[in-house]
């Protein structure tokens, strides 16, 4: 058959519609999951400005009582934690361990990233707060 | 087909979406929600920000998330029609992920670059 | 399936099938069958019912009527499904819609040209390719339970191409070799037995590989046989990225 195409001029080709990611809820909630890397980079941009500003403490203080930047952070961080949810739960997928004949249970492998993200922010929450 | 270089920018996106999963959420906590609400002063904060440790957690914290960006918006604009190698595409993405990158660099890791 | 008797005085449901036929229409129509409907009968049934006994014109691949064979595969609702494994009552009352599967170019009705997917199945070697040819006087390959199970998730594939369907990068871009192609290549690379690995990452570690994938899921999602080929895509990734830099850092190395 695949080499008889007669007929393949008269197949028909549906285009792919512009709005793909709108027709299926999980093409919307994939599409929501990789803009959270325009929140990720604006509060990049954030820090960087942030920290630029270190030697000047009026500066530095402007910035974090902005209402508007205050604003901004507290949309990122929804934004973020979606991401770190996202990606914490994909990693099982990537990281495959195995021990003979099973594969080490999804569940722990997930489980342990998030133990990891609770204790690393404890961590760094102490460091900063003294 | 030959086998791609993408490993690169699949390398440090991967290492960008570790940092940013792992470490940014707290710290839009820290600067977002404590300072502004008065749990953390703004000028413990910046003496935290000026050592230099600090300045190379701020360094990672600020670089590879960028890149991170870079490869994932890229190829969300390529999910959304663009083409792959559409001229700017790439670069717009990546060139401002090292843009950042060499401003932090300049900024941030020697002690005095501070403006 | 008692599909010989018309059942008129039951319940019954309606279908929406697209219809195409190239030697009449220049472009597809949807046309609307009343089926009987049975609490046991697949989306299959029901359409052998309209074949057999409503419209004989109408067109699809089936086969095993059992989940195994991978031909009846379709969008029921908008969702790529093995007709025989989609129960009517799920959908009762409301109408179902009938495609063919999605990101295919249609040749009649529901049936779909699939010379691209089985071309792919030649660009990575879908098959074993073993380390050291021997005759069978030798004896069998040996393999370990612990063997095995490294790639065994991945030989349940059915080529049903569900995932195909369901993937907007290869709805994209149907250079892109796709979940299934990409999961039947590391079923083999992961064999013990085979020795080929190399010749089929200069096929998959290409852009038009393993690189296309943005990881959606949504392939993993509707696998009828639990195959995940979007896990053996990421961990395709991680291969290829461990020898990138390998062959970097050491270029000595036997490559």
């Amino acid at each position: 058959m695949s080499n008889d195409t007669p007929t393949k001029s008269k197949e028909y080709i549906r285009p792919m519609p512009a709005n793909w990611w709108l027709t299926k809820r999980t093409y919307l909630l994939f599409m929501i999951r990789e803009l959270t890397s325009v929140f990720v980079a604006a509060y990049a941009v954030f820090l960087l400005v942030l920290a630029i500003r270190r030697n000047d403490p009026e500066a530095f203080a402007a910035l974090l009582s902005n209402p508007l930047l205050i604003a901004l952070q507290v949309i990122c961080l929804p934004m973020v934690v979606f991401h770190t949810v996202t990606w914490l739960n994909l990693t099982p997928k990537v990281l495959v361990v195995w021990r003979g004949e099973e594969r080490v249970n999804p569940l722990l492998i997930a489980g342990a990233h998030y133990v990891a993200w609770a204790i690393i922010s404890i961590v760094i929450l102490s460091i900063s707060c003294p | 087909m030959a086998r791609s270089n993408e490993p690169i920018f699949w390398s440090l996106f991967s290492a960008g979406g570790v940092v940013a999963a792992f470490f940014l959420p707290i710290t839009i906590v820290i600067t977002g929600i404590l300072v502004p609400a008065g749990w953390l002063s703004a000028e413990e904060l910046r003496e935290l920000v000026s050592h230099p440790l600090t300045r190379l957690y701020l360094f990672v914290l600020i670089s590879l998330p960028m890149f991170h960006w870079a490869h994932r918006f890229r190829y969300a604009a390529v999910d959304l029609g663009f083409k792959k190698h559409a001229g700017l595409l790439p670069v717009a993405c990546y060139g401002t992920a090292v843009l950042a990158t060499v401003v932090a660099v300049w900024f941030l890791l020697p002690q005095s670059a501070a403006v | 399936m008692a599909a010989s008797e018309t059942d008129q005085s039951g319940p019954t449901m309606s279908m929406d099938v697209f219809r195409y036929e190239p030697d009449k229409d220049t472009e597809p129509r949807y046309q609307r069958y009343e089926v009987p409907y049975r609490e046991d009968w697949v989306v299959l049934d029901a359409l052998n019912h309209v074949k057999d006994q409503i419209d004989g014109t109408l067109s699809f691949r089936w086969s095993c009527r059992m989940g195994v064979c991978g031909s009846c595969g379709m969008m029921v609702n908008g969702e790529p499904k093995l007709t025989c494994a989609a129960f009517l009552r799920d959908y009762y009352p409301e109408p179902i819609r009938i495609d063919p599967l999605n990101y295919f170019p249609v040749i009649r009705d529901l049936i779909i040209n699939i010379d691209d997917f089985l071309g792919k199945l030649n660009d990575v070697k879908a098959w074993l390719i073993p380390k050291e040819e021997k005759p069978v006087s030798e004896g069998e390959y040996r393999q370990s339970p612990a063997e095995l199970a490294h790639y065994k998730q991945f030989s349940m594939c059915i080529n049903c191409m569900l995932c195909y369907a369901a993937c907007p990068v290869y709805g994209q871009k149907s250079e892109f070799i796709g979940p299934a192609g990409i999961a039947l290549a590391q079923r083999y690379n992961l064999d013990s037995r085979d020795g080929a690995a190399e010749e089929r990452h200069d096929a998959i570690f290409s852009d038009e590989g393993i690189w296309e994938c943005t990881f959606v899921g949504d392939c993993t999602r509707v696998c009828p046989k639990n195959v995940d080929p979007a896990g053996a895509i990421q961990q395709a990734k991680v291969t290829a990225t461990n020898d990138f830099f390998k062959s970097m850092l050491m270029p000595w190395g036997n490559k």
